[in-house]
């Protein structure tokens, strides 16, 4: 499995705000044991897919130079259910940006119904210390290969869906 | 800014930061001890206080992330009276007094940091003093 829990951004407003959605399949194992006869969205990988949507929002205000990781969740609240056939909006907004680090405000959303809604705070890894052999790399929010699902927003015909902007 | 009007903030801050209630946060309360702050909570920390005070923290001034790997600062797990000195200015906002009394290195995360220890040094800052 890979740990890509978006699948493509569909609005992208650099510093400020990002968009992406994720699609959910009755072929992904985990929702078969979440739960027997029951399948819906785990709260932990909608954070995760958050994470990643605000953690790629915040590493471009970088061009990826700091290695962003997730260092905590202050808070977060489930309103509702996501099931098999359920599209999942992410919506992160920078709220600030350190140079240690950043928070952004989130939320989850099927249609227009609430799903969840938090805050996420990201750390920047310090590289000059780092010891990379001994990091997580799920707690990573973004890769350069993760880095390609920027690019996946485009229509059939090869023009971009995703509404990408730049602040600068 | 009062110290009142500081704590009362430091204490919405630390409500949001930590997850902990309001009658939690008194001005002896210890960040890790009695509120549960981890390591990855003082950055969190800051950040809020940065924007709820519109100060700037340099790393390091606030929280001392490399105190308690200093071997020059203690001797057998014991902090020496000069290294009490260099801590009082080091953190200029801390009850060194108080922590003397019982100067074991792993105190410094445990006991010293305390909510007044935040207010201080949002005090200090705020009235342009550090």
């Amino acid at each position: 499995m890979r740990w890509i829990w978006i699948d493509r951004f569909v609005e992208f407003e650099s510093g400020k705000y990002a968009k992406a959605i994720k699609n959910i399949s009755l072929a992904e194992d985990h929702l078969h044991d979440h739960y027997p006869g029951f399948p819906v969205m785990p709260g932990s990988l909608m954070i995760e897919g958050m994470a990643q949507t605000g953690g790629i929002l915040l590493g471009e205000t970088s061009q990826f130079e700091n290695v962003v990781i997730l260092a905590k969740v202050p808070k977060i609240t489930f309103h509702s259910w996501a099931c098999p056939g359920d599209t999942l909006t992410y919506t992160a907004k920078l709220v600030d940006v350190r140079p240690d680090g950043g928070i952004v405000e989130c939320q989850a959303h099927v249609g227009v119904r609430l799903v969840a809604d938090g805050e996420i705070v990201f750390a920047h890894l310090d590289r000059a210390t780092q010891n990379t052999s001994g990091i997580d790399q799920k707690n990573f929010v973004f890769s350069m290969r993760l880095l390609g699902v920027m690019q996946v927003g485009r229509a059939g015909d090869g023009s971009m869906t995703a509404t990408t902007t730049s602040a600068g | 800014m009062t110290n009142d009007e500081i704590f009362e903030k430091v204490r919405a801050t630390l409500v949001d930061a930590l997850g902990v209630d309001d009658d939690e946060v008194t001005p002896e309360a210890r960040l890790t001890t009695d509120l549960g702050a981890e390591s990855i909570d003082f950055l969190d920390i800051s950040f809020r206080l940065e924007k709820n005070f519109s100060i700037k923290i340099p790393r390091g001034e606030l929280f001392p992330d490399d105190l308690a790997a200093d071997s020059t600062l203690a001797k057998d797990g014991i902090v020496t009276a000069a290294g009490l000195e260099i801590l009082k200015k080091r953190m200029p906002h801390a009850d060194i007094d108080a922590f003397a009394k019982d100067p074991k290195v792993e105190n410094i995360a445990s006991e010293l940091i305390t909510v007044q220890f935040v207010v201080n040094y949002v005090l200090r800052k705020t009235s342009g003093a550090a």
